[in-house]
């Protein structure tokens, strides 16, 4: 297939998720929606059902989600909320909750409440204390709990060899999208920031083993290029998403290309492998404990900077001039840490725009105007 | 809310008041003095002996002082989102350095009086003066205060002091740090963190750490999903209490005292189980008190419940309001005419303005989720880390539900009055969950409000009086239907 085709499936899948939830269903397939954070997709998968991340939605408005929520939450939470009230979630089987941060703490109990007889809520409690073993047993435990609930929506036991088997499917899907970030990063010239986010946005709404293979193919096409001479300027991007096309384009269209990424819905999710021998259900605990430089994680070297440090490398790295952060609006993890990543971003040199944004704008006038001004300085 | 004061209440005032004159004379020796999230486990900390104090309270202390808006506002220019909890921008600007200050000449080293400032002056009638060139009532220059401006302690420091003027001047400004307790509170040498409250927790304090370069102890309790707290739960939190048990021995290079120990946690028993009582008086009817009270002995559960004094004041205070319910008296300053149940924590800056149409309407607050929230009891370690999985924010909603159910009904409430607090999302994020069911469960009206525990600026207060007016004509409506 050519470059053209797939980019053209990924983003028609990227932009058409409810579209991939029916073509499942029909197919006879169980789909279990997955919230953010750090959720243990592969035993989703290891149950023979399909996972469909849920992070909010560019096209929808919060409108039924206000009789659970105050206004001072993050779109993120009120429109997979508000998703699940309108129907636009009505075929999924199952939906897993993790609750890593304030907001996502007593969401988790508006959407049991609200899917009470509609549709199974499995609760996921993360450790922060994730490295030392009480934490790795907790992990463990709570997987095991997640485990028990995706095996009663199945029907189907999840056997140590299938979800062995997921652990391979997700570690290969995780090194060709990390590969293809990559990849982006060197051919700006034909994967466009639009086009970019779209690739890893599907892998979002697709099995694993069908967007690895697109994806794989794809990679092989963009490290066949020649060398990119890239006349525009590179920016990394850091947040928590930054999937909205609209917002996108306007990258494009000022020839700045994304380089790398500090994003939790594209790199922070895909960093760290899970071991493929051993006891799988460790090794999926290990891999949330080697999780790190995130603002949702707690970090027990506190005193130093470190996320601040690994992301000013990560630019340093990548070639480009400067950082773009998408700040979600009430999301205080990443307000908490934006200070002292300011702080190693000034001391490093590297110039940074703070951008607010929400899924439910729809004028990026005011952001056009601050990427342009922006652009002229790097 | 001009009242006598009872023996009990001076009794608590005085414990919270050693606490903070204990870590101040603990830092000019040297010692060690930590900061803790309020429902860190201080059986740990007092097992050793260690200085600690809680910024939670200093914030709120701080922002009750008036002087939330001019930190929060410190933080921002730090970088700190004004979205995020006033506590925390308020502890974050502390921690760097920043002070309410009074404002000064340089020159003659005198406080600059701000003429909006102090009170009406009143003659020996009680009656207001009024100043017949402006026609406006004269001020009391006694109650009158200088400009409030913002200092850094980290500058001051840095402030040269070879010439006696400049000696006189960098004195004169450590002095101009406006005096009380909360805004003199020392610098940490440690932090005490337990995210058992929010997730919050666990980045503000990294901050303070890096900030302040000390070390952080970390007690990590997920949020919870059922009532009950599983073994699995348990085992997590216990090992982590031996981990900063290990922690804490690095840290002061002293081993665990058992006996230390035991003792804190007797206290800490003692402590809650009074707790519990006094909160109970506000089953009578009318209460001896007005619930308002409980937010502020609320800070010396927190700041104290370790220290025998902080258990023998709630008992004395106990005997207190077991005298005046004996001869029918009571603190609350109006006839009380409904009962409500106080949901969340309230604006600290504008407490006379909380207060105002309660009173004009006879409604006094007879229940806080305070009371069940910090009031726990337990026999033993796993008991203990049971104890402290059950904070106000880490409990699913059914036994947020059931805690508060129980107050109202207990302290017979007519209403519920809901503060969707900007601050803290996780005590928002079920609120309008949690109202339906009061009101379906116990027949009861709710009516919420919009507000900020600490930052003045999020709270409407044409919005707050039109709220409780009607929760007041629903309570009315209620009444009159019960009577048929
Ligand atoms: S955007 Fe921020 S506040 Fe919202 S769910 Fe994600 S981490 Fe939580
Ligand atoms: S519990 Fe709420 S008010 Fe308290 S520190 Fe956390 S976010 Fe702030």
């Amino acid at each position: 297939m050519s470059m053209e085709v797939l980019l053209k499936e990924f983003a028609e899948i990227s932009e058409h998720p409810h579209r991939q939830i029916q073509a499942f269903k029909a197919e006879g397939k169980k789909v279990v929606g997955v919230l953010p954070y750090y959720a243990p997709e592969e035993l989703v998968y290891a149950a023979g059902m399909v996972p469909m991340g849920i992070w909010g939605s560019n096209k929808k408005t919060i409108s039924m989600a206000k009789e659970y929520c105050a206004t001072f939450y993050c779109t993120i939470a009120q429109l997979a909320l508000e998703m699940l009230l309108d129907g636009t979630l009505d075929d999924l089987d199952g939906l897993i909750t993790p609750t890593i941060c304030d907001t996502l703490r007593p969401m988790s109990q508006n959407f049991r409440v609200a899917m009470k007889d509609k549709l199974p809520c499995i609760f996921l409690a993360h450790p922060q204390q994730r490295k030392p073993a009480f934490g790795l047993q907790f992990t463990m435990d709570q997987y095991q709990h997640v485990k028990g609930e995706l095996e009663k929506i199945s029907g189907n036991t999840i056997t140590d060899e299938a979800l062995r088997t997921a652990i391979k499917v997700y570690n290969r899907n995780r090194a060709a999208r990390r590969e293809f970030v990559k990849l982006a990063g060197e051919h700006p010239d034909v994967i466009s920031a639009v086009s970019r986010s779209a690739v890893l946005r599907s892998a979002y709404f697709m099995i694993k083993d069908d967007h690895t293979a697109k994806l794989e193919a794809l990679n092989a096409e963009l490290k066949a290029l020649p060398h990119c001479d890239w006349k525009g300027k590179k920016i990394v991007t850091s947040g928590i998403i930054c999937d909205n096309p609209k917002l996108l384009q306007i990258f494009d269209d000022n020839k700045i290309a994304i380089a790398a990424d500090d994003v939790a819905h594209e790199s922070r999710m895909i960093r760290v492998d899970a071991a493929e021998t051993g006891d799988p259900m460790m090794a999926l605990a290990q891999q949330f404990a080697d999780q790190d430089y995130d603002v949702l994680l707690y970090d027990e070297n506190s005193m130093q900077n470190r996320r601040a440090d690994f992301v000013v490398k990560m630019v340093k790295d990548s070639g480009a001039q400067g950082l773009v952060l998408f700040m979600q609006q009430f999301c205080d993890p990443e307000e908490m840490e934006y200070p002292y990543f300011k702080k190693a971003l000034d001391a490093a040199g590297i110039p940074h725009i703070k951008l607010g944004v929400d899924q439910q704008m729809r004028d990026f006038g005011q952001a056009s105007t601050a990427i342009q001004a922006f652009a002229d300085v790097l | 809310m001009a009242k006598e004061v009872s023996p009990g209440v001076l009794a608590l005032r005085k414990v919270v008041e050693d606490v903070y004159a204990d870590a101040r004379v603990a830092k000019k020796e040297g010692k060690l003095v930590g900061w803790s999230s309020s429902k860190f486990p201080c059986e740990l900390a007092e097992a050793f002996g260690l200085n600690v104090m809680y910024p939670e309270n200093q914030a709120a202390g701080i922002a009750a002082n008036r002087d939330g808006e001019i930190m929060c506002k410190a933080a921002e220019e730090l970088g700190y989102d004004n979205d995020i909890c006033g506590y925390a921008r308020i502890s974050l600007a502390y921690a760097a350095g920043k002070r309410a200050s009074r404002k000064f000449d340089p020159e003659t080293l005198e406080y600059v009086i701000n003429p909006a400032s102090g009170r009406p002056l009143k003659d020996a009638d009680g009656k207001v003066v009024i100043d017949p060139e402006t026609g406006k009532p004269k001020k009391d220059p006694k109650t009158m205060q200088p400009y409030t401006v913002l200092d850094d302690i980290y500058e001051i420091e840095a402030l040269p002091e070879t010439t006696e003027k400049e000696i006189a001047y960098k004195n004169f400004r450590r002095e101009a740090i406006k005096p009380y307790r909360q805004m003199r509170m020392p610098q940490p040498d440690f932090v005490l963190c337990c995210n058992n409250i929010c997730n919050c927790m666990t980045k503000w304090y990294e901050n303070i750490a890096r900030m302040c370069n000390v070390p952080l102890i970390m007690i990590d309790i997920p949020y919870n999903n059922t009532v009950e707290v599983h073994d699995s739960n348990v085992a997590y939190v216990r090992g982590q209490f031996d981990l900063a048990i290990k922690q804490l021995e690095e840290l002061t290079g002293k081993k665990f005292d058992e006996e230390k120990f035991n003792e804190a946690c007797k206290n800490a028993n003692r402590t809650a189980s009074a707790w519990l009582r006094v909160c109970d008086y506000l089953q009578y009817k009318p209460a001896p008190y007005s619930g308002f009270d409980l937010f502020n002995h609320m800070a010396d559960v927190v700041t104290a419940r370790g220290r025998v004094q902080a258990a023998e004041a709630f008992e004395l205070l106990e005997k207190d309001l077991a005298e005046a319910v004996k001869v029918g008296k009571t603190t609350t300053p109006f006839p009380e005419k409904y009962r409500v149940m106080f949901e969340g924590i309230p604006c600290w800056p504008k407490l006379p303005n909380l207060f105002k149409p309660l009173k004009e309407h006879g409604v006094n607050v007879t229940a806080v989720v305070y009371a069940p929230a910090f009031g726990f009891v337990y026999n033993n370690m796993d008991e203990m880390v049971r104890a402290y999985y059950k904070a106000p924010n880490s409990v699913c909603i059914e036994q947020g539900v059931s805690w508060r159910e129980g107050i109202c009904k207990d302290n017979k409430v007519d209403g519920v009055l809901v503060h969707y607090n900007r601050s803290c999302k996780p005590w928002s994020g079920y609120m309008a969950e949690m109202q339906r069911r009061f009101t379906e469960d116990l027949g009861i009206p709710c009516a919420g409000f919009d507000g900020d525990q600490a930052d003045p600026r999020n709270f409407n207060e044409a919005q707050y009086e039109t709220r409780v007016q009607g929760l007041v004509e629903a309570m009315e409506a209620n009444a009159e239907n019960k009577e048929g």
